[in-house]
């Protein structure tokens, strides 16, 4: 199996009395395995939407989301969800946290709590697992989010504008401190963003989509020169420019 | 990435002068307070000692010391403040139970909550005291028919407090949960009741002072026993020694039950966040 997302002629119409939205239309695309793709849109294009389809929260109005060859009704267990703030519970330790999904999925176990302890050791908060969220810096946070997501080992992320709760300087650090992790566990991931130079500089694909409703404007496949490529050292490649020049053209802003 | 904002360990001599300061405000509120509610009582006696108040009619707090102690000689003091204070941790108990549990039934379902909205708002408007002679002719003249009138007093608005926290609840945790494949009742208890226990720790507290007036209203209808029945009787053969005492006693023991919830809500909430302060 080449893909390990496919999404086919998607579409999705919100009801409501005030009348129909026209959210997604005839949405194509196709994600291989390990791929980091970001998805990029005029705010209110149906980004959030697309997620909410692919990781069946929401049912679709029309069209196939096929994840491993498989098309399920509800929510999927490879897939993996970060929101916009990193919505620790603030009642619950780092730990507490990053046991939820496993606690939902009633997959608890002292050996599947032992990965967690190890994810948290792996990743610098082995010493704040028992400290409550509010003891911990936005960036550390973060790291707890990503690791209750990694926490029942999806295959697939959906990181929907994950980062822009953070201040410029940190939103950089963890965007590289998260790119890490991700490309070290081998997933793949979705990434919504309205951060242009962002999105270039984390993804292998950057998929543009038009103003409401939402349909795939284009496709950029980044391809930047520089060794050992990271986030950070993507941003001083060569190519890097051109890209962002295309893509925010693409965008159309107006103010 | 470091610790968020965690104070200095050691202890600065400014730190010293600021703390030392901070505790001799405190001590000073604490005897102002104090030294307010003695003055208070001796200017009373005095006024009464010195008739320039009719004693007769404004009591005074010997005499108030007195009957305090013929009630307990008498056997009375205990019984009267036993039975209304099992009658409002009773009525207290029931409402926050039930209007909890009325409230996750309504979370539950959006269609029954719709339903019943318009009956919870006239409820909620009614004057419940209006319903104690039909509970004394329905349940009869006794304890049960003054929890129930403390019920009824506290459960509406034990309901609305409570769903309006559940509905309050960020929806952002909501789809988290769900992303993780949450049916509803994962909902319910890994997000939607822990996140508002802070506002049913405030319905509790609201629910303390209602109990006590229900459960005082009732026994003033009902008028068999308790502090209630203490103050009317008090008031119907003109012993206002009597009348006091029992307005006094009310104070304390309300006081006292409303400070166990602030324990509880201590024990409760504070578990969550007293170590983000440490
Ligand atoms: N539950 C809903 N019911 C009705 N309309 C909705 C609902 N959710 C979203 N919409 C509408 O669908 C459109 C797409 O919403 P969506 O949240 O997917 O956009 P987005 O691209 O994520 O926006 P943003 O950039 O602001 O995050 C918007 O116009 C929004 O108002
Ligand atoms: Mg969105």
């Amino acid at each position: 199996m080449e893909y390990i997302v496919e999404i086919k002629n998607l579409g999705k119409k919100y009801q409501s009395l005030n009348g129909e939205i026209n959210a997604l239309e005839n949405i194509n695309f196709s994600i291989r395995r390990g791929d980091f793709i970001s998805i990029v849109g005029p705010s209110g294009c149906g980004k959030s939407t697309l997620l909410s389809l692919i990781s069946g929260l929401i049912p679709k109005t029309y069209g196939r989301v096929i994840i491993n060859g498989r098309e399920s009704p509800d929510v999927p267990d490879e897939i993996g969800y970060m929101l916009q703030k990193d919505q620790l519970f603030e009642w619950r330790t780092i730990l507490e946290n990053a046991l939820l999904g496993l606690e939902i999925r009633k997959t608890l176990t002292k050996r599947t709590k032992e990965d967690v302890v190890q994810l948290l050791a792996t990743y610098g908060l082995f010493e704040f697992k028992d400290k409550y969220p509010s003891q911990l810096s936005g960036g550390m946070r973060q790291r707890a989010a990503l690791i209750r997501t990694l926490a029942t080992k999806p295959e697939i992320l959906l990181l929907d504008e994950a980062f822009s709760g953070l201040d410029y300087q940190t939103r950089l650090a963890v965007t590289e401190d998260i790119y890490f992790i991700i490309k070290k566990e081998g997933k793949t991931a979705i990434l919504v963003t309205h951060d242009i130079a962002e999105s270039i500089s984390m993804s292998d694909r950057v998929i543009v989509l038009t103003k409401r409703p939402g349909r795939v404007k284009a496709v950029h496949e980044i391809n930047l020169s520089c060794k050992n490529r990271t986030p950070l050292s993507s941003r001083e490649a060569p190519e890097f420019r051109h890209y962002f020049n295309i893509i925010w053209r693409e965008l159309d802003v107006h103010v | 990435m470091c610790m968020s904002d965690l104070p200095d360990q050691n202890i600065s001599p400014e730190h010293k002068a600021f703390l030392k300061k901070v505790k001799l405000k405190k001590i000073s509120i604490v005897f102002t307070q104090i030294t307010l509610l003695i003055l208070f009582f001796v200017m009373w006696e005095l006024a009464a000692r010195f008739e320039i108040v009719d004693a007769f009619i404004t009591s005074q707090p010997t005499r108030i010391v007195k009957t305090v102690i013929n009630l307990y000689r008498e056997g009375q003091l205990f019984h009267h403040i036993g039975i209304t204070c099992l009658e409002t941790i009773i009525g207290f108990i029931l409402g926050t139970a039930f209007g909890t549990l009325i409230a996750i039934v309504l979370w539950w379902s959006e269609f029954l909550s719709k339903v019943l909205e318009p009956y919870l708002v006239i409820l909620n408007s009614l004057p419940k005291i209006a319903l104690g002679p039909i509970f004394i002719v329905w349940i009869g003249a006794g304890p049960a028919t003054i929890i129930v009138i403390a019920l009824t007093i506290s459960l509406i608005v034990t309901i609305l407090e409570v769903l309006n926290g559940f509905l309050a609840v960020d929806r952002e945790k909501i789809k988290l949960v769900k992303a993780f494949g949450a049916n509803k009742f994962q909902v319910l208890t890994k997000v939607v009741l822990p996140a508002s226990l802070p506002n049913i720790i405030n319905a509790l507290k609201v629910n303390v002072g209602l109990s006590w007036v229900g459960v005082i209203v009732g026994e003033f209808l009902v008028s068999k026993a308790g502090i209630g029945y203490l103050i009317v009787y008090g008031g119907q053969v003109f012993q206002l020694d009597l009348v006091m005492t029992s307005v006094l006693i009310l104070a304390i023991a309300a006081a006292l039950m409303y400070q166990g919830v602030v324990y509880l809500e201590k024990v409760i909430v504070g578990k969550r966040q007293h170590k983000s302060t440490g």
